[in-house]
């Protein structure tokens, strides 16, 4: 089999990078999806609040995903399901199986990373205790309520302030469960203020910020957790104890992208967002192949997912047709500093970029009345004021060819957070 | 006099609003940095509204759920109303998105619809 594009994954990133993979002129173009179905997480996540910057009104997960997947049948991209991507290789081979062809394997032009992100495994939980039926990731509750129908419990508690956790203390609280409270390890909450609101505060849920879960009871099935407030160590703090009888908790301590694939080619990673680094096109450093989505850092709004894999299908397109092109020479580093954790892309190169870059970054920490300061080898180019910032929303800043064509020995680029 | 105290969500950055109520009435709002704060605050206290999702059953379909949402927001206060009515509901495959899957829920004049397209199986 041969293909000019496959695509890794048919969720919001895989569809929206096919369909503009397809507009910018590829003819051969193949999306491999694991799932029964195409939409990937979307489908359970049948709360509101999607598309408000693509649509212009407030969809549902599904409703999002069935608008990008009829583009994609009405534009004639194909698609496997059920087709699981094993391995990929460097010369652009990709192996993948799924039960009506068995093993096979597929030459591409171009490789797409769209798969995803995945949860952090509660492995990876200090927690004492034995391990009990009743403690699930908020992900896989939220899929067993949704799709499956079937209620996770009666009496909830919530480790960890994420979307996830959050939306789902509402669905269980509407679905007649009793959701006691969520614990925070951090100072601030992990998901957006909107679900904060209208997740808890709607149905008087307390949000425990600085505390943690120490403590699990019961060896069948959980019977109760112990919760206690953490120093700015994270320590807990003795005599802060609170006990709380419930059957389930949920754990929803963020998600990691699903970068097996990636790894198995040495592509290079960002140790901080766990997700490839890739230049303006987002291309990593494998040549042809690009990522987007979850898979390359984690995002909060599936609107932004879908605006940086167009960027992602256009761009395979574009070196499929003409190859790269690119001189590493040309690359301008950006980096983030003094409370950026990271910044996607990490260089632009100012001959290829079209008329502006978008560039995504989270920060560290809660910063108000603060400047996101750009400069360019040392020389501020850019200032914008953000009345506030929070790691739980994604920043952006547009850097224009125009200004960096002025500069054209400049080194590196680096963004950061300045006071007054 | 009576304060409430509400986070705006209009925008990330989450004034904590204030509002003064006497006898019912709105007569101030304070903390908020721009207007959309006050129309919060006043919408939310004297009308607050909420779209509601949830699933139903569905018979003959390739999966067992549909995704439903009202179809406009609904007062908040009926949330839990429609969720009951929308309880033990069976729906027959295909559905489209769109569908209407319960007319009028609880008075609300609001129609609940499918918000998934689902074949036969
Ligand atoms: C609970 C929750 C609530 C959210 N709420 C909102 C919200 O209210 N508003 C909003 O705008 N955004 C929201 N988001 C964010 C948004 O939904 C995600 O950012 C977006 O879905 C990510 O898209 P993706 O395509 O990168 O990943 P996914 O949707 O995870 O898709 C990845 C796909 O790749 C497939 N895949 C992975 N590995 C392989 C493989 N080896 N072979 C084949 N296929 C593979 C997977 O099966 C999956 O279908 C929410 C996310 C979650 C999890
Ligand atoms: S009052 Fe204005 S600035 Fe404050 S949160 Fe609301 S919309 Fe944002």
């Amino acid at each position: 089999m041969k293909y000019d594009i496959v695509i890794i994954g048919g969720g919001p990133a895989g569809l929206a990078a096919g369909k503009a993979a397809k507009q910018a002129g590829a003819d051969s173009i193949l999306i491999l999806e694991r799932d029964h179905e195409l939409g990937g997480i979307l489908n359970q996540c049948i709360h509101n609040g999607f598309g408000l910057h693509t649509f212009k009104e407030e969809l549902t997960g599904p409703e999002y995903a069935e608008r990008f997947i009829d583009k994609v049948c009405e534009l004639g991209i194909e698609y496997k399901l059920n087709t699981m991507v094993m391995h990929i290789e460097k010369n652009k081979r990709v192996v993948a199986m799924n039960s009506s062809d068995g093993m096979f394997s597929i030459e591409a032009k171009s490789i797409i990373l769209a798969m995803g992100c995945r949860e952090r495994p509660r492995g990876s939980l200090n927690i004492a205790g034995y391990r009990p039926a009743g403690i699930f990731s908020a992900g896989t509750a939220q899929r067993l309520v949704n799709i499956e129908g079937f209620m996770t419990g009666r009496e909830v508690v919530i480790l960890g302030s994420g979307d996830i956790g959050l939306i789902m203390a509402r669905r269980m609280t509407l679905e007649g469960a009793k959701v006691k409270a969520v614990a925070e390890l951090m100072p601030y909450s992990g998901g957006l203020k909107r679900n904060i609101v209208q997740c808890l505060d709607d149905y008087g849920i307390p949000l425990k910020l600085s505390h943690t879960v120490v403590d699990i009871r019961g060896k069948e099935r959980v019977t109760g957790v112990t919760i206690a407030e953490v120093d700015e160590n994270f320590k807990p703090i003795a005599g802060t104890e609170e006990d709380f009888d419930c059957d389930t908790l949920l754990l929803s301590v963020g998600l990691i992208p699903e970068n097996e694939l990636s790894k198995e080619i040495g592509i290079e990673m960002n140790p901080v967002t766990n997700g490839p680094l890739v230049n303006d096109r987002l291309e990593t450093s494998c040549e042809g192949v690009f990522a987007c989505g979850n898979v390359l850092h984690v995002h909060d709004l599936v609107d932004y997912v879908s605006e940086e894999a167009a960027l992602a299908g256009k761009n395979a397109a574009r070196y499929v047709k003409k190859g790269s092109g690119a001189k590493a020479e040309q690359n301008i580093t950006i980096e983030g500093k003094n409370g950026v954790r990271y910044t996607v892309p990490s260089t632009v190169n100012p001959e290829l970029m079209e008329d502006f870059v978008t560039v995504r970054f989270r920060v560290g920490g809660v910063y108000k009345d603060r400047y996101i300061s750009v400069k360019l080898d040392g020389e501020e180019i850019i200032r914008r004021k953000r009345p506030v910032m929070a790691p739980s929303e994604m920043e952006d800043i547009k850097l224009h060819k125009a200004k960096l064509c002025e500069k054209p020995e400049a080194k590196s680029i680096t963004i950061s957070i300045e006071e007054g | 006099m009576k304060k409430r105290t509400l986070t705006c969500i209009s925008c990330p950055l989450g004034c904590q609003v204030t509002a003064e109520i006497n006898k019912g009435e709105i007569v101030s709002v304070t903390g908020n940095t721009c207007k959309r704060g006050d129309v919060y605050a006043r919408k939310e206290l004297t009308n607050p509204t909420r779209i509601v999702t949830s699933t139903v059953e569905v018979i003959g379909g390739e999966s067992s759920r549909l995704p439903v949402k009202t179809r406009t927001d609904i007062p908040k206060s009926m949330i839990f109303d429609c969720i009951l009515a929308l309880k033990g509901l069976k729906v027959k495959a295909p559905l489209k998105v769109g569908d209407v899957v319960l007319e009028n829920v609880c008075g609300t004049g609001v129609d609940i619809i499918a918000t998934k397209t689902i074949k036969t199986f």
